[in-house]
């Protein structure tokens, strides 16, 4: 059960200020290769699960094992290092480096971490990236900067830089929010293919619970979190 | 490497904020530079005037007067030596050669220089250049003149022409008249003062004057045909340059000219007198440096306000990179490296810029002032401006950085 756990935060204590706490977590568990659906209200303290989650926040006390390592026990530079060669993260908009191109914006993973780019099949990153731009119908966008790019387009290729050197962790924080409800589906059916291919675990937090039936599993951040409770 | 190509891509998406404070920067090391480049030509142009020189010799009064007057033809001289002097130690013993100047005279606002085939044989410029004639020959004529270069271009002069000479300086009413010069020789160019004085021989100096008093001319002229070098007496000269035949007996014969009992004489070394020179000119160098500085300090202010103003902005991309797995420590580096680029970037170009601007005005300026600029390199000045002026660049760039550094810790993924 442990080495199948993704994540696993357990008596995990958060606040900036010591007798205030943002969140309490008696136990959190995500399983390898599932796709997670979490939702709450905002103020719920998504975000700051998420920033435990991924190594940026660092809990008063308590353990979080994420994909093998407790990063509690992690120095800030180990835990920066393991954010980037093993995870992958799209914000609600705004994912991209606005000065640098798409293609420029997709290998930037691969090009700041050794082991994300181990991990990719073909011989060159460009032809890495090339593949993923065309999987997510953004071929002729390629070399365009980003800012030319309308919302839905900028959220694909956030996918395609979140997946690339296949991470084994993928957070998606209200992705889907500035997209219009059309787009919303298709915008899934793409990530998750995207994440099969890659094989990584998926946690996507949202507000909208129209889109809880197709995870595999869901969790209520008032579950999770006690401290506001 | 990617850290470098981030900063470059960022600088380069604003094109125009960069570019302004690339100029800016740019323009402080050019002026930084051009004041030093100017200032130690007109250096080198100075001290290479006159080389090979040991002592230079004039009636006892002020150094660097004596200097300015017998070499650079500034300024006046009010006494004059004996002839007898002269004699006295271009025959002593330690000295190689001397050069006698008599001074007084000019003809259209350039000075007339009375000296001898000394002159022509024994003066050397610029380490070891002599002077040569472009046209025609040494004077050995009474009424025989030679003309430095710039006066015969200027003046449209050439061989055979007839000149008349103006008693003292420029627009004195007195002219010689009576005794015109003719116009034997014509000295190629050497970028210094020589170039521009007309040479005639000392008994050209003493025949114009034959008959004159108290500095007045003789009622009735002496037409040049009846003056003869036999009537001719050589009485005095304004000064004179010297050689000794070893380093060693320079300082004997300045002190046993400076204490010649028959007449009151004063013997300097050129290069210790233009020292003086330039320690008196250096106040203005400092001024001038002073305000390229503060230009400079103005170019590094822009880039740091840019730099500042656009952070706010910058707050979500910091996020994404931070989630990208970028530690506080390489964003801190990435502003470090944008500021250090517009900084670097303006010096280069700075530097191309005053090089390209020194060597379009080279040639005016080495005709019209005698300032060899194409002959000055890389200074270690320029170096280190050039590289104080990247030094600031980053250093200025941590105010920016750090703020970047502390948003990059604090904002996680929260920033929006």
């Amino acid at each position: 059960m442990a080495e199948a756990a993704a994540i696993h935060l357990r008596d995990v204590l958060f606040g900036y200020d010591r007798h205030t706490p943002l969140l309490r977590v008696d136990e959190f568990i995500v399983p390898a290769g599932k796709r997670v659906f979490l939702h709450g209200p905002s103020g719920s303290g998504k975000t700051t699960l998420l920033g435990l989650i991924t190594g940026i926040l660092l809990p008063q006390q308590g353990s979080c094992m994420v994909l093998g390592k407790d990063l509690t026990r992690m120095s800030a530079q180990g835990r920066d290092r393991h954010r980037g060669s093993e995870m992958g993260y799209i914000f609600q908009s705004f994912n991209l480096i606005p000065y640098l191109t798409v293609r420029q914006n997709v290998a930037l993973p691969c090009q700041v971490h050794e082991r994300r780019r181990r991990n990719i099949a073909p011989a060159t990153l460009m032809q890495e990236v090339e593949r993923l731009v065309l999987r997510l119908g953004l071929a002729p966008y390629l070399d365009r900067n980003v800012k030319k790019l309308s919302t839905g387009q900028q959220q694909r290729v956030a996918i395609a830089r979140a997946v690339i050197g296949r991470p084994s962790l993928v957070i998606a924080d209200e992705p889907t929010s500035s997209l219009d409800a059309e787009r919303r589906q298709d915008f899934l059916d793409l990530l998750f293919a995207i994440c099969d291919e890659a094989k990584s675990t998926l946690i996507l937090v949202s507000h909208d619970l129209s889109l809880r039936d197709r995870f595999d599993q869901s969790m209520a951040l008032s579950e999770i979190n006690r401290a506001s409770t | 490497m990617t850290m470098l190509r981030l900063a470059y891509s960022s600088l380069r998406s604003r094109m125009f904020t960069t570019a302004m404070t690339v100029f800016s920067i740019a323009l402080s090391v050019l002026l930084l530079v051009g004041v030093d480049r100017v200032r130690q030509g007109t250096q080198v142009g100075f001290e290479g005037t006159l080389s090979q020189t040991d002592l230079v010799v004039g009636a006892r009064g002020g150094s660097l007067p004596l200097l300015l007057y017998a070499v650079f033809h500034i300024g006046t001289s009010n006494n004059e030596i004996s002839f007898a002097s002269y004699q006295h130690f271009a025959g002593h013993p330690a000295v190689l050669w001397t050069i006698p100047l008599s001074l007084g005279d000019s003809h259209r606002g350039f000075r007339v220089v009375a000296t001898d085939d000394n002159f022509y044989q024994h003066y050397r410029y610029r380490g070891d250049r002599s002077l040569q004639l472009a046209e025609g020959t040494r004077p050995v004529g009474i009424f025989e003149a030679v003309l430095g270069s710039t006066v015969a271009s200027q003046l449209h002069y050439h061989l055979g022409q007839k000149i008349v000479l103006s008693h003292g300086l420029e627009g004195s009413f007195l002219r010689h008249t009576a005794d015109p010069f003719t116009v034997v020789g014509i000295l190629a160019r050497t970028a210094t003062p020589v170039d521009r004085a007309i040479y005639i021989t000392l008994w050209g100096d003493e025949a114009m004057h034959l008959g004159w008093q108290n500095g007045a001319p003789p009622l009735q002229a002496i037409p040049e045909s009846q003056i003869h070098k036999s009537d001719l007496h050589i009485n005095t000269i304004s000064a004179f340059l010297l050689r000794s035949k070893s380093r060693m007996s320079t300082l004997y014969l300045q002190r046993e000219i400076n204490t010649y009992q028959p007449e009151p004489l004063t013997a300097i070394i050129p290069a210790l007198t233009l020292r003086d020179l330039w320690s008196v000119l250096s106040a203005a160098d400092v001024a001038l440096s002073l305000v390229s500085g503060a230009v400079l300090v103005v170019g590094l202010l822009v880039m740091l306000t840019a730099l500042y103003t656009a952070l706010n902005e910058r707050r979500r991309e910091i996020a994404v990179l931070r989630t990208l797995g970028l530690n506080a420590r390489q964003i801190f580096t990435l502003f470090i490296l944008e500021s250090t680029l517009i900084s670097a970037l303006g010096a280069i170009l700075g530097l191309a810029a005053a090089y390209l601007v020194l060597y379009a005005i080279r040639i005016p300026v080495e005709n019209r002032y005698g300032i060899p600029l194409a002959m000055v390199g890389v200074s270690l000045r320029v170096g280190y401006y050039v590289v104080a002026v990247v030094v600031l660049g980053a250093l200025l760039g941590f105010i920016p950085a750090v703020r970047a550094y502390r948003n990059a810790l604090a904002d996680g993924l929260n920033a929006g």
